[in-house]
């Protein structure tokens, strides 16, 4: 391997020289959405309408948009030209390559992270701003429909924080350093699902301009047909999601089953990398259901067909859209099952427990996760006789889950627990997560879940598998690899007073809404019934004790950023196994000066056995260099 | 590059012989390309599926009073289209590029011969597009000339980038994929929407 160390350094750049990228990018989609919009008036002149319709005109200028921007943002450059024959050019290496079109994994997962936990943060504010409307029972903060969006806007920018943020970043950014490989199977593909994001964001941001949307984030027809011309954008935003989604899917998949090094058989990949390929085949599978949702509703309102309108079938939306929604959530909480289990054996100095029933789990919850969707329908109106047969197979997925749980427990049973920031959450994680997958079983059942549909029942169980389980592994995730992908430490005491507000207040924030569910508090309501009040007020003021402690996470990552005193992260901070602690923090371009061989199992603490890997022959990186 | 794998397996000798032999260093490209290409089109499968039982749940198995004849012929054009595109991938893997650009060439001409097909079928339909079949035919049909609309891009560029002599007999793998994409959309006529809206 060669370095570029010796060369002299090159001028600084400047500032504004690191956002041409975006600048371009922002002018050619708004080109692009002139022309489409354009095209479609002009499309409606010739038919003798008139020639401007928002619904009609901002989808014609969306499509166009959306090339416009990525083109702009510097797919044309690295990808595009070659289509037409042209040769490719090279993005900047210096910082400004975080700000561009650019194809290494560990940019491209650095980008996710930073654009997923910002939407974390603005997505969090919105629920700060509904439990200050819900802290009493008649409370005129904001109307209905303010509320109303205000749900919406929480809800689906949660759903795609719950979707990409562990795979996309730390998914991009460590399943190919431990499996050994480069990069991804596909980094120019890889480029473009990250730069799809903002596309998603600022789209849902914008929908507020054409009157919002109020549909929540289940978008359920035909509200979602009839409401506001904000719920285009909002279809077509989450369509595009659907998209990045599948392919970032389709990458982990052939990466994984391609790039694994040299020894790195099925039965020793770590298991953060069989959780994301479990996903990964959700991802590609099942996304396609919502999307194919979206497009029907979006046919009704722009072309005219009647999928849920008169003569058509409301139920069908229903059933199409939990066909991929039951399966997300799944997307959401297998990476954070791969992330809690793999910090718990690294901090357990154990070898994880039931490696092979853990990964036969989250093979199970694949096939699994595709038959138990009308379990969100039991008072829709469906057939009787789907109710008997959607509760079992809805329980069955308790047996999986039950494996992996029971893996987590094995793993730290009789271990020398190393409490870490990291370790709490993946604790936390184990706690939070049993009180989630307990209380599910109300609602997989029918005669309670009659009962219970509809109520803060409903909402508590799910903060507390999608908060419990995908936030706080998330969390755990970021703890443990913040040093590996920058190099710097964070402080222990700031993540360790962060982790215990998060927890304690997050669990007096959800555990009451499930008694105020029980008495009769329908959920996406903006007043309640007064004798409610009580409990509404401690939630709130514990919801926001929740929200503060975000606070200190946020200091943490700043002060681990910029403080000149942090301290620097050595190659394996924890004393780890796997891949990713065998080279430097951070890593270097191309991860692996020669390619590791794998020798034994990444979980092999206190058997005194093979070491997971070593690290290969240096002729044969420098070879390949040459060929 | 089979260099590399040699050396690191007689490297990798004192310590696991028999795990590196089994693996090779550099990564099967062509493999990748094709399992990536392989699952994009089983994922778009899945959206088809989703529209077929659409079409079920709306409308049953009534049907709407279709241009059978048409939609034979239709059919046709497509099978003749990627049977030309097939032959174009061949031709440039001997080396033919003259046959290449040709083939590509009357492929598009197929595929525009099709979306007149559908043109015509739109405008004569006796059907609204706001009753149930409507709804399944216009959508479904929808659906797949936008599919076609991006392997009718696909095919331009190909055909360009052919004029331009771009591809060769080992290097023709955008080609391949692209045609193999026109193909999956020709299928996805074949099998799901034209038996689904026009046979039953």
């Amino acid at each position: 391997m060669t370095s570029a160390a010796g060369a002299q350094p090159a001028p600084r750049p400047s500032v504004l020289s690191g956002f041409l990228p975006i600048i371009k990018g922002l002018v050619l989609a708004t080109i692009g959405f002139v022309i489409g919009a354009s095209i479609v008036a002009a499309i409606r002149v010739s038919t003798g309408a008139e020639p401007w319709d928002v619904e009609q005109c901002v989808t014609g200028g969306f499509i166009l948009a959306v090339p416009g921007w990525l083109f702009g943002v510097g797919m044309w450059k690295t990808w595009g030209r070659e289509w037409v024959g042209l040769p490719t050019r090279h993005v900047a290496t210096d910082w400004r390559r975080y700000l561009t079109f650019c194809e290494d994994h560990k940019v491209i997962g650095l980008q996710y992270l930073a654009a997923f936990v910002l939407l974390l943060l603005v997505a969090g504010a919105g629920a700060m701003l509904m439990r200050l409307q819900l802290m009493s029972p008649n409370n005129t903060l904001l109307t209905a429909d303010q509320y109303n969006r205000t749900m919406s806007f929480h809800g689906i920018a949660m759903v795609a924080v719950a979707v990409a943020a562990i795979l996309g970043s730390f998914g991009n950014y460590m399943v190919p350093i431990m499996i050994g490989a480069k990069d991804m199977a596909f980094p120019r593909l890889n480029a473009l699902t990250f730069w799809l994001i903002p596309v998603v964001i600022v789209s849902l941001l914008a929908t507020q301009l054409l009157g919002g949307w109020d549909s929540g984030w289940t978008a359920y027809a035909p509200l979602s047909v009839r409401n506001a011309a904000g719920q285009v954008l909002f279809n077509l935003a989450i369509i595009v999601f659907g998209l990045t989604s599948i392919l970032g899917g389709l990458n982990f998949i052939v990466t994984i089953i391609f790039m694994r090094a040299p020894g790195m058989t099925w039965g020793r990949l770590p298991i953060f990398v069989w959780s994301v390929f479990a996903a990964s085949w959700i991802a590609l599978f099942f996304t396609q259901f919502f999307a194919a949702s979206l497009t029907m509703v979006l046919m009704d309102r722009l072309v005219g067909t009647s999928f849920f309108q008169t003569g058509g079938a409301p139920l069908l939306y229903e059933h199409m859209f939990w066909f991929y929604s039951h399966p997300a959530v799944y997307i959401f909480v297998l990476p954070g099952f791969g992330i809690a289990l793999e910090v718990l054996a690294h901090m357990s100095r154990k070898p994880l427990f039931a490696y092979r029933w853990a990964v036969a789990a989250f093979i199970g919850i694949v096939g699994l996760s595709g038959i138990v969707w009308a379990h969100h329908m039991f008072v829709s109106g469906m057939p009787n006789a789907l109710l008997g047969p959607f509760l079992v197979t809805t329980e069955l997925i308790s047996i999986p889950t039950g494996l992996i749980f029971l893996s987590a427990l094995g793993t730290i049973w009789m271990g020398k627990l190393w409490l870490q920031t990291s370790m709490l959450f993946a604790l936390g994680f184990v706690f939070n997560f049993l009180i989630g997958g307990v209380t599910g079983i109300f609602l997989a059942d029918v005669p309670t879940d009659v009962s219970l549909h509809d109520t803060y029942f409903v909402v508590a169980h799910f903060h507390y598998t999608i908060i419990g389980g995908t936030i706080f592994g998330l969390f755990a995730g970021f703890y443990y690899w913040w040093p590996k992908m920058t190099g710097r430490m964070l402080s222990e005491t700031l993540g360790k007073i962060h982790f215990w507000i998060m927890f304690i207040f997050f669990n007096l924030t959800f555990l009451p809404m499930f008694y105020v569910g029980m008495n009769g508090m329908n959920r996406r309501i903006f007043i309640y019934r007064e004798d409610l009040a009580p409990y509404n007020m401690f939630i709130s003021v514990c919801a926001f004790i929740l929200g503060s402690s975000f606070l200190f996470f946020i200091v943490n990552v700043l002060r681990s950023l910029l403080w000149k005193k942090t301290k620097r992260a050595p190659a394996n901070p924890w004393h780890a196994r796997t891949l990713e602690w065998l080279i430097s923090s951070p890593p270097p371009v191309e991860n692996f000066a020669t390619t590791p061989i794998v020798v034994g199992s990444p979980y092999g603490y206190g058997t005194g056995g093979r070491p997971h890997a070593v690290m290969g022959i240096a002729g044969a990186a420098d070879e390949e260099a040459g060929a | 590059m089979t260099a590399t794998a040699i050396t690191l397996e007689a490297g990798a000798t004192p310590v696991e012989h028999h795990e590196a032999a089994v693996h090779h260093e550099e990564h099967d490209r062509a493999g990748m390309n094709r399992l990536g290409l392989l699952l994009f089109m089983a994922s778009e499968t899945m959206l088809f599926l989703a529209m077929a039982a659409a079409r079920f749940y709306l409308a049953g198995t009534t049907k709407g009073e279709v241009n059978i004849g048409l939609g034979l012929v239709m059919t046709a054009i497509l099978l003749v289209s990627s049977w030309l595109a097939y032959g174009a991938v061949r031709a440039i893997s001997h080396g033919n590029r003259r046959g290449f650009v040709l083939r590509i060439a009357l492929a598009i001409l197929m595929g525009l011969l099709f979306l007149s097909g559908v043109a015509i079928e739109w405008t004569t339909a006796p059907f609204s597009v706001s009753e149930p079949y409507g709804t399944a035919f216009y959508a479904m049909t929808g659906l797949h000339v936008f599919h076609m609309l991006q392997g009718l891009l696909g095919l331009v560029l190909l055909l360009w980038l052919g004029i331009r002599g771009h591809f060769g007999p080992g290097d023709h793998w955008g080609a391949t994929a692209t045609v193999r994409y026109w193909t999956f959309v020709d299928v996805m006529w074949l099998v799901i929407v034209f038996p689904v809206l026009y046979l039953l």
